[in-house]
């Protein structure tokens, strides 16, 4: 059995501990790179790791170790508005499903299978039909993507919390719908959302490189880890460490993540543990 | 069973109705002209105007997308301004490579992350579990793309073994098509082993602390017979769940590996729709492939049906 003191929760505090790690990078990035990560030099292009340049050199002699550190800001920006937009939009649509029932809901919870249909990828090649690609076109298709999720658990959890016995009194006690949904219902649905947004911010950093690395989201020269992968694609042969180092970053930040997820579902409800 | 299928093929069509009109509004209604999208900075405002009137634009929106729609129902999603066929042709060209990429991939995750996820759980707390643990929480951090980078960057670059992408068709012998899907489909598959590896261990380990399996040792039954006719039996509803969404999960993860091993599928094409500003191409491929995600949903719940009579009379 997991310890419940998160400080003892091996896998928490490890997952914590990586997190933290990311937004310092971050934080710092603002203030203080190694190098400019956007200044080039032709004279360094695509130098392995050296003491100058700890993570080597792009193909145009830029500082990968700074472009790095600057990928992080774009990683959190996007993955935090993405699930920011997957879980309002779900919530909104899962408190009216639950609690209105009916005709709504199945024509809601339609929708949401529908909508279920359209991975990050797929909605980003939409939009990019229309729109220029870019950072909002990477944040709203991952989070349309997160919706369905963040929708049916909200549903489940205002279903079952509108029969319990707290909710039925607040009701008889002349309880309008607006009251019993704000100040009842949607503070006891919170923590399994809580946890899914959790879960959910690895999958929105995984889907940001992704949408990157096909052109559909951040767009050079902006560092992001997914486009220097797509970068480092043509050098392989030449300066493979080019390509180990931003897909080192994107998945000891994902599994960091994971591990902060997963510890955060054991504390919260030691009942999956 | 009949009545549950019936609601269910309901609800699919429902489903489905949602994801045209979705695919429909995004491409019609967002702002912009498909016309002068297609036509770009360089056309005239006359030719503007001669497509917008070919492609139906002036129309009222609910009969175009009514039309749109009939069409498509008998396979006619319109005509590709790049290529000037017609999409479903240039769908059903692609369809044999973005296929049996993402059915390698369904394959190579079903073989390795059910035996994985049973041992790991009847190996619970030894050694096995945890390295299988380590090895589906590396799998769920590394990105497609990057995994797939890295096989190339080892078999190909380093060893030499397979060449680093392209495809030569299924005309050029079944093996050479095979093996230029091999290193795609590991990429593909083992992201989706992992979640499946968890989702299954967690499944079986639940069941395996049942009263019933107790009971069956109890008996003196093998354990063998009692992890595979008694535990993984039961414990197959949430595993044909993680495993239909990991399904789904496979068709956009192709797009992906198609550009990292530049395959000639599905997902290439609508990129190269994109840039060719191509909306009939881009607007069929998302139909299609959120129409398959959602059948394939549907087919899960079938399976549910099939697998827990309880769940047929809720």
């Amino acid at each position: 059995m997991a310890s419940r003191r998160p400080l003892r929760h091996v896998t928490f505090t490890l997952g914590a501990a990586i997190t933290l790690a990311l937004l310092v990078t971050a934080a710092l990035s603002v203030v203080y790179t190694p190098a400019d990560p956007l200044a080039m030099s032709i004279t360094s292009r695509l130098q392995g790791p050296t003491g100058v340049h700890p993570f080597g050199t792009d193909h145009f002699g830029r500082d990968v170790l700074s472009r790095v550190m600057t990928g992080a800001v774009t990683s959190i920006a996007v993955g935090l508005i993405a699930v920011g937009i997957g879980a309002s939009v779900g919530l909104l649509l899962g408190l009216l499903s639950g609690y209105v029932g009916g005709w709504l809901d199945e024509i809601l919870m339609r929708l949401v299978d529908a909508v279920q249909g359209f991975p990050a990828i797929l909605s980003a090649l939409l939009f990019t039909a229309v729109f220029s690609p870019g950072m909002l076109v990477s944040m709203t298709a991952i989070g349309i993507a997160f919706v369905p999720a963040f929708a049916r658990l909200t549903r489940g959890s205002v279903l079952e919390l509108r029969e319990r016995e707290f909710v039925v009194a607040a009701r008889a006690l002349g309880g309008g719908d607006a009251r019993l949904v704000l100040r009842h219902i949607l503070p006891n649905s919170l923590p399994p959302l809580i946890v899914q947004a959790t879960t959910s911010f690895p999958v929105a950093i995984l889907a940001e490189a992704a949408l990157a690395y096909l052109g559909l989201g951040t767009q050079p020269p902006y560092p992001s880890w997914g486009l220097m992968l797509k970068e480092a694609q043509n050098f392989l042969s030449m300066n493979p460490w080019f390509a180990v180092f931003p897909g080192g970053a994107i998945a000891l930040t994902v599994l960091g993540l994971n591990f902060l997820g997963d510890g955060l579902r054991d504390l919260l409800d030691p009942k999956t543990t | 069973m009949r009545r549950y299928v019936a609601r269910r093929v309901g609800a699919l069509a429902a489903t489905l109705l949602f994801v045209s009109l979705l695919v429909f509004l995004v491409i019609r209604i967002l702002p912009g002209d498909p016309a002068a999208l297609i036509m770009g900075t360089e056309g005239s405002r006359e030719a503007t105007e001669r497509l917008r009137e070919a492609m139906g634009l002036n129309r009222p929106l609910p009969v175009q997308y009514v039309e749109w729609l009939a069409g498509a129902l008998r396979g006619d999603l319109g005509r590709s301004i790049q290529y000037d066929v017609p999409v479903g042709e240039l769908i059903v060209t692609r369809l044999p490579v973005t296929l049996p990429l993402a059915l390698l991939a369904a394959a190579f995750m079903v073989v390795v992350a059910i035996p994985l996820g049973i041992y790991a759980a009847t190996h619970h707390r030894r050694s096995g579990d945890y390295l299988a643990m380590i090895v589906s929480q590396l799998g769920i951090s590394i990105p497609q793309f990057w995994s797939g980078l890295l096989l190339i960057l080892f078999f190909s670059v380093t060893l030499g073994w397979v060449r680093a992408g392209g495809f030569d068709g299924w005309s050029a012998g079944v093996w050479p098509a095979l093996r230029s899907l091999l290193l795609p489909a590991v990429a593909l598959g083992f992201f989706q082993a992992a979640v499946l590896v968890r989702a299954t261990r967690s499944a079986v380990l639940d069941v395996l602390r049942e009263d019933y399996v107790r009971t069956a040792r109890a008996k003196g039954l093998r354990e063998r017979l009692v992890v595979v006719k008694h535990a993984f039996r039961n414990a197959l509803i949430p595993i044909v769940t993680v495993a239909g969404l990991q399904l789904g999960q496979l068709m956009a993860g192709a797009i992906v590996l198609e550009s990292v091993f530049a395959l000639p599928g599905l997902g290439r094409l609508a990129l190269g729709a994109i840039s060719a500003r191509d909306l009939p191409v881009v607007q069929g491929v998302a139909l299609f492939v959120a129409s398959s995600i959602v059948v394939i949903n549907f087919a899960v719940d079938l399976a549910y049906g099939a697998l827990d009579p309880r769940i047929r009379y809720e």
